[in-house]
């Protein structure tokens, strides 16, 4: 009896501690629904490689790895069978890229879950992804290219309650790498379109909605009192009529000082935030002008913590998304604890036939961006302080500004060309957290000139060209990098080839050792849904942002595979 | 051992797939005027559909669009074809989907995929991601990415589609 127990508890243990067990569990899970299944239920997914060699280059700083080749992938697969939907992620760090944090290690299955739709509910059990507003409480999401998944793992309850009116809420932990972040959060949000849940026939739409979250995390002070729940909630508009939307949403969290045991750094002030947009639109004119508040507007999923794992909110940049790597060298990062920023984008076809229209049409997207701090920086209360800055004050401190213009043109059957023209002004010390002074403010004046050249049917050359040119707007105590060129050939094959070569050249460095030039060649093979690319070349050191989340790409000299496919 | 058999059962699992034409999976977006659709009520009166993955940022994928919208017409005469473009810009972009479209002056039918609940259930990793939907309302074709011509080579996919 004793032995069969103890036997039971072993196979226990090992069930428990063993992923791989755990995985061919789940994989027969899938075989066994996908046999029993084979008339309507199926099965997708889609699977990634990354493999990058490291080498030493002491003149653009980049290190060797230990391990000289890094390697990051994943597979995911999905079982649906009519209102049922199964799905796992297999990930791989063996080990993580450099410009991973390094707490991705190994294999595992952080994700998996099942949800199954019943009579307008839908039930999640396990992982998943989740946005309540534009995000500004909460955002759960991925983004591979930044290695930021934060999913949450839990319980999810969606429900129609009737006409126009839904309901999400759910119950779970945050990710963080291969683990659970402290905080369990809970949360719910309600949609009501008015026009629909009342039957209300206008040509003018409105949507409301409304959220809160709450965070709970044990309490540890021994000094000070700081709050175990942490509530936060929104509200927000929606109209839409005939060419005119609105969006605006207002979102307020209650104080959560971090476990300090100094009362100089206890901050018990509450934060807030609103954006709003108004857009128009028209065949062939649109305009969007947008802004938002920040303050003091970090959520965290453990509160102690530091770093975009533990980001649990989102407030998405007021800046244009740039594609041309010169145009993104100097990118805008969001400010949570503080900023005010105001956004205008206006796009505008000339028609064809029209002397700017020429044959084809021209299309030209002007984008004007400005953010600042807050007067006298975020809300601070304790027992020693009581502010809050000034509700809206453009002269404070500016932190990114940039205005842009984008043309768009065919020329004729064979050339096409796209070209930007940019003024940039990036708060290089405050945006990347340095002591003023060290590299002070850049301002940027950047062209960019990409065209297209089609030679035959199928074959095309590509060459962009793109210079920055900078002016320091302070005397900065580190060298200045100073101007900038790139070139870049690319020629493709359509459907399945593509080779590339390209420079970039900081021919104005300030410091003439670092004028260096960093050169890439890549070569990519396509075909269906699968897509390999190998690339050889170096990497500056340099910010890469999605989304107004940003990670420090480290430099490197090496060899880089990629594999990507679905099924 | 364990590894042969997570091998064999993932490569089982693939080969018993592709034998299936897929169905578009039960998942809502929303249309540039706020309503919600579920994308397994995509129509096309027994024509062919092409869903095309993309985002306002996202260089090639305007590329493909642009593209195709110049010879759209005439791909819609010869095949009835219709164009499905799923955004998945997210709140940072996603208000300036309708005037790049409008202004654009695209005929095609837009959703945005906001908390990118399609992509991830399509197995889109990364944009642009071209599907082919027959009439039936099966996806029988898909590419990644897009270079110069592509749209060439789907639409003979289109006209080998319809004339079956």
């Amino acid at each position: 009896m004793g032995m069969k127990k103890n036997y039971l508890k072993k196979y226990k243990t090992l069930f428990r501690n063993n992923m791989k067990i755990r995985f061919v569990i789940f994989l027969l899970t899938f075989f066994a629904l996908s046999s029993y299944s084979q008339n309507s239920g199926q099965i997708s997914g889609d699977f990634s490689l990354n493999l990058q060699s490291y080498v030493e280059d002491e003149a653009i700083n980049a290190q060797a790895a230990d391990e000289v080749i890094l390697n990051n992938a994943f597979l995911n697969l999905l079982y649906s069978n009519k209102n049922l939907t199964i799905g796992l992620r297999y990930e791989s760090y063996l080990n993580a890229l450099l410009d991973y944090d390094s707490e991705f290690r190994g294999n595992g299955i952080p994700y998996r879950f099942a949800t199954y739709t019943i009579d307008g509910l839908e039930i999640t059990a396990g992982n998943f992804y989740e946005q309540f507003g534009s995000g500004l409480i909460f955002r759960s999401y991925e983004e591979k290219g930044l290695g930021i998944d934060n999913s949450m793992d839990g319980i999810r309850l969606k429900y129609k309650l009737g006409k126009g009116i839904n309901i999400k809420s759910f119950v779970g932990k945050s990710r963080t790498y291969f683990t659970y972040a402290e905080g369990i959060f809970r949360g719910a949000d309600l949609e009501v379109d008015i026009n629909e849940s009342f039957n209300f026939e206008n040509e003018t739409k409105y949507i409301i909605g409304s959220s809160f979250i709450s965070r709970y995390e044990e309490r540890s002070n021994p000094i000070f009192e700081i709050p175990q729940n942490v509530a936060a909630y929104s509200g927000r508009l929606n109209i839409i009529s005939g060419g005119w939307n609105y969006f605006g949403e207002y979102a307020h969290k209650i104080n959560d000082p971090i476990n300090s045991l100094q009362e100089s750094e206890m901050n018990y002030a509450s934060g807030n935030a609103f954006t709003s947009s108004i857009t128009y639109s028209q065949r062939g004119f649109g305009v969007t002008a947008e802004m938002h508040r920040v303050d003091n507007m970090l959520f965290l999923s453990e509160r102690e913590r530091t770093g975009k794992a533990y980001i649990m909110n989102y407030i998405p940049t007021l800046s244009k998304p740039h594609a041309y790597t010169l145009l993104a060298i100097y990118p805008c990062a969001t400010q949570a604890m503080g900023e005010l920023g105001i956004q205008l984008d206006v796009f505008y076809k000339f028609k064809k036939g029209t002397p700017l229209g020429g044959k084809y049409g021209t299309k030209v997207n002007f984008n004007f961006s400005r953010i600042n701090g807050l007067e006298g920086g975020n809300s601070m209360l304790n027992d020693n302080i009581d502010f809050s800055p000034k509700l809206f004050d453009f002269s404070q401190e500016l932190y990114f500004s940039d205005i842009n213009l984008e043309i768009n043109k065919k020329i004729n059957k064979q050339i096409s060309y796209n070209a930007v023209f940019a003024n940039q002004t990036y708060n290089k010390d405050f945006l990347e957290g340095k002591t003023p002074g060290e590299y002070g403010t850049i301002n940027s004046t950047i062209a960019v000139l990409d065209l297209s050249y089609k030679i035959k049917k199928g074959h095309t050359i590509r060459f962009e060209t793109q210079a920055l040119f900078a002016k320091q707007l302070e005397t900065a105590t580190n060298d200045e990098e100073g101007d900038w060129l790139m070139g870049l050939v690319e020629y493709t094959i359509s459907p399945n080839w593509f080779f590339a070569f390209q420079d970039m050249y900081n021919y104005g460095n300030e410091n003439e050792s670092k004028r260096l030039h960093y050169t890439n060649i890549n070569i990519g093979y396509l075909k269906g849904s699968t897509r390999f690319e190998i690339g050889y070349g170096k990497k500056r050191e340099g910010i890469f942002c999605v989304g107004g989340v940003c990670k420090l790409v480290p430099s490197s000299n090496g060899l880089n595979l990629s594999i990507t496919s679905s099924f | 051992m364990k590894k042969a058999l997570i091998i064999f059962s993932t490569l089982f699992l693939i080969a018993n797939t592709n034998a299936q034409e897929k169905s578009l999976p039960n998942i809502e977006v929303k249309t540039l005027k706020g309503k919600t659709f579920n994308i397994q009520d995509l129509d096309n009166e027994g024509s062919p559909m092409v869903m095309s993955f993309w985002a306002t940022w996202c260089k090639p994928c305007k590329k493909e669009l642009n593209a195709i919208a110049e010879v759209y017409e005439d791909w819609q005469d010869e095949t009835g074809v219709k164009l499905i473009a799923i955004s998945i810009d997210d709140s940072r972009s996603m208000s300036k989907v309708a005037p790049y479209v409008n202004s654009s002056d695209w005929e095609y039918e837009i959703y945005l995929d906001q908390n990118s609940d399609l992509k991830r259930a399509m197995g889109v990793s990364t944009v642009p991601h071209t599907f082919l939907i027959n009439g039936n309302g099966k996806i029988v074709w898909n590419h990644k990415g897009y270079i110069d011509g592509d749209e060439e080579k789907l639409f003979e996919e289109i006209q080998n589609l319809v004339s079956k």
